[in-house]
């Protein structure tokens, strides 16, 4: 009984009669759970393609500092993704922050044709852009939420949504504090930033990375220990989105101000 | 058309994703819960005065559940794929349990409906012919026993059965509140007394509704409404209300009291854009003007004529009933009226009257419990046990 195929623990040399209905149990139930629920070839990353995505764990890296708001990265967005006219997977907000008073934030058609000067009156001291796409994050609210699993985060660290599964009901758009996902009016399902994720699996950058002429954005590689954007991770001052709601974002920024969610 | 924002939003944030379904199905699930808390006062807890409600709040949670699912599933992107919530239940979600609550409170709900109507069910069947004859020996499952110790044998297993349905029916509901409460994205639902303002208001709901339709069902039968029904349903009306009403005032009031960040959102949301459904309405319109009648209705419950006792209790449930939807409405589109930027609003939403979520669709949804309840009581008569002498439960 002890040699029994289903008994996947080495150490059970002696099972006793509970611990072998346990562990055969299990193990049944996890065969069965793992035929329902992931798609074939899903465990050895993505088919047919010469990536492992034990290999990678995507970091992306904003200078807030740098960006000047041309729009280029959300129009190359568009174009990359077929993003549907009035969504968006990555926008540019736009801070006027006077001596006194409210600071001033915009995002006309987020960010998509660049920003018109600015012609308010305010005593404007401080102004900058930030570029905001899906954070990615580690312990994602907006995975938790799904009831049928069709949002997911992969091994190699983006937030992803299996368009076949995904039922509409919308619940984790509500629960992304950062507004990064909507639902999708041709698909009817829910839709977010992908991290270029078919063309980050076969060694290019994001749209919006590639395209970025100030390098304002940046692609990094965890696992790469040559990778710049870990060199600024590890020496460098960084600061992420809304840190108080634990989500543990994967896209950090560089010189982010207080006024900033 | 493109909505009037103010501030700064983040661009995914102008839509309203939740719609006016997902307004009605708490509203719904609210009403079944009420209505089966009142059948089960009297079949579990013997409560006597409820007794000529008992079958018919029974029949109005069966009827009102049966549409509960409709509004989601119109809401649904893909409701074709709804079964995937059971088929691949993700159990981080709150929301993947619905399908087990909903069908296994919807199962126990259809035995004991079974077991409170088994004898007139056969009763009915032996007396007719035919293609009904058929059906009522279908519905009866095969099972023709009518003697005093197999209807003592139903009272027992109704009375276990509605026991059972309180937690269902309060789970049911209350994870409702649960979905929103648990949302930290949106400081307008996250708060731990969001399931519990749900499942109160729910009570509020369901009793009032039930207040409405009995006494009408009266009227159209031209039977006498029971006055120890209706001075007994207007108190716990009363006490429901109180509790609900305090929980949804507490929330405020600690929110503005402790002046965080979310209530510079919050405070200019109940200010501005839900001035009329949350104050006006909820507040006072559907609040205080009914805590008022009730007090009416149940401290001078003594010196009352029949005819003012009724009249009173029917206003302040409509207005309840009103309260409850404005509740609802104010939850789930306030708390999409806001962006998590926490610097911008959307000013209004007005739901279209012919799109697919819209208020025809809606109002559609909730007509089919009615007529469900008709059909229900041309089939099986909710009252008529009543005529006669009543010693069925």
């Amino acid at each position: 009984m002890s040699k029994h195929p289903n008994c996947r623990n080495p150490r059970h040399d002696k099972v006793s009669r509970r611990e072998f209905l346990r562990t055969t149990g299990s193990a049944v139930a996890g065969a069965c759970a793992v035929v329902l629920v992931l798609p074939e070839g899903s465990a050895e990353g993505v088919e047919g393609a010469d990536y492992d995505w034990n290999q990678h764990r995507w970091v992306y890296l904003v200078d807030t500092t740098a960006c000047i708001g041309c729009g280029s990265c959300v129009r190359a967005c568009r174009a990359e993704n077929a993003v549907p006219e009035g969504m968006y997977r990555t926008w540019i907000e736009r801070y006027e922050i006077p001596a006194e008073g409210e600071a001033l934030v915009d995002s006309p058609s987020g960010g998509e044709q660049g920003f018109a000067p600015v012609t308010s009156s305010l005593n404007v001291r401080k102004a900058f852009f930030v570029p905001k796409i899906c954070n990615h994050c580690l312990e994602t609210p907006c995975t938790q939420v799904c009831p049928v699993g069709a949002s997911f985060s992969t091994r190699d660290g983006v937030v992803l949504v299996d368009q076949e599964h995904c039922i509409g009901c919308g619940y984790c758009v509500q629960a992304c504090p950062y507004g990064s996902r909507y639902i999708n009016p041709t698909t009817h399902t829910a839709d977010k930033c992908t991290l270029c994720y078919h063309r980050i699996t076969k060694g290019h950058k994001t749209a919006c990375v590639e395209i970025c002429p100030v390098g304002a954005r940046q692609l990094g590689d965890r696992n790469d220990p040559y990778d710049p954007v870990n060199e600024i991770l590890a020496t460098r001052r960084v600061q992420v989105l809304q840190p108080e709601l634990l989500t543990r974002p994967q896209c950090y920024y560089l010189g982010l101000d207080m006024e900033v969610r | 058309m493109f909505p009037e924002l103010t501030g700064y939003l983040f661009p995914n944030d102008v839509h309203i994703h939740w719609s006016l379904m997902i307004v009605m199905y708490p509203y719904i699930t609210g009403l079944v819960a009420g209505a089966f808390l009142v059948s089960s006062l009297y079949h579990v807890f013997g409560r006597e005065e409820f007794k000529p409600l008992g079958r018919f709040a029974l029949a109005t949670a069966l009827c009102f559940l049966a549409v509960a699912g409709l509004p989601l599933l119109n809401h649904l992107g893909h409701p074709e794929r709804a079964i995937n919530i059971v088929v691949t239940p993700n159990f981080t979600s709150a929301m993947a349990g619905f399908g087990i609550i909903f069908a296994s409170y919807f199962i126990v709900l259809l035995f004991e409906v079974w077991f409170v109507f088994r004898v007139d069910i056969i009763d009915t069947a032996a007396r007719s012919r035919g293609l009904k004859r058929w059906v009522f020996s279908v519905l009866a499952l095969g099972v023709y026993d009518t003697s005093p110790e197999a209807q003592a044998v139903d009272k027992r297993i109704t009375r276990i059965l509605a026991a059972i349905g309180i937690p269902m029916a309060c789970l049911l509901h209350g994870y409702v509140g649960f979905l929103f409460g648990a949302v930290k994205a949106n400081p307008w639902w996250s708060t731990p007394l969001m399931p519990v303002i749900f499942l109160f208001s729910a009570m509020v709901s369901g009793i009032a509704l039930l207040i409405v339709l009995y006494q009408i069902a009266m009227k159209l039968k031209g039977m006498a409404i029971d006055r120890d029904a209706i001075a007994a349903m207007s108190r716990w009306l009363w006490l429901f209300m109180i509790m609900s009403l305090t929980m949804e005032l507490l929330e405020i009031m600690m929110l503005a009291y402790e002046s965080a960040e979310e209530w510079e959102v919050i405070g200019h949301l109940l200010t501005h854009q839900l001035s009329f459904s949350f104050i006006s309405l909820q507040m006072v319109g559907g609040g205080l003007v009914p805590l008022i009648l009730l007090a009416i209705v149940v401290l001078m419950d003594r010196y009352m004529d029949d005819r003012i006792r009724n009249t009173l209790s029917m206003i302040a449930s409509l207005l309840l009933l009103l309260q409850v939807l404005s509740m609802r409405w104010n939850v789930v589109i306030g708390g999409q009226m806001f962006s998590k930027s926490m610097m911008g609003f959307r000013e209004a939403y007005v739901p279209g009257m012919f799109e697919k979520e819209g208020i025809l669709a809606a109002a559609l949804i909730l007509f089919i419990p009615f007529v469900l309840l008709v059909i229900f009581e041309r089939v099986l008569p909710t009252f008529s046990h009543l005529d006669r002498g009543g010693e069925l439960s």
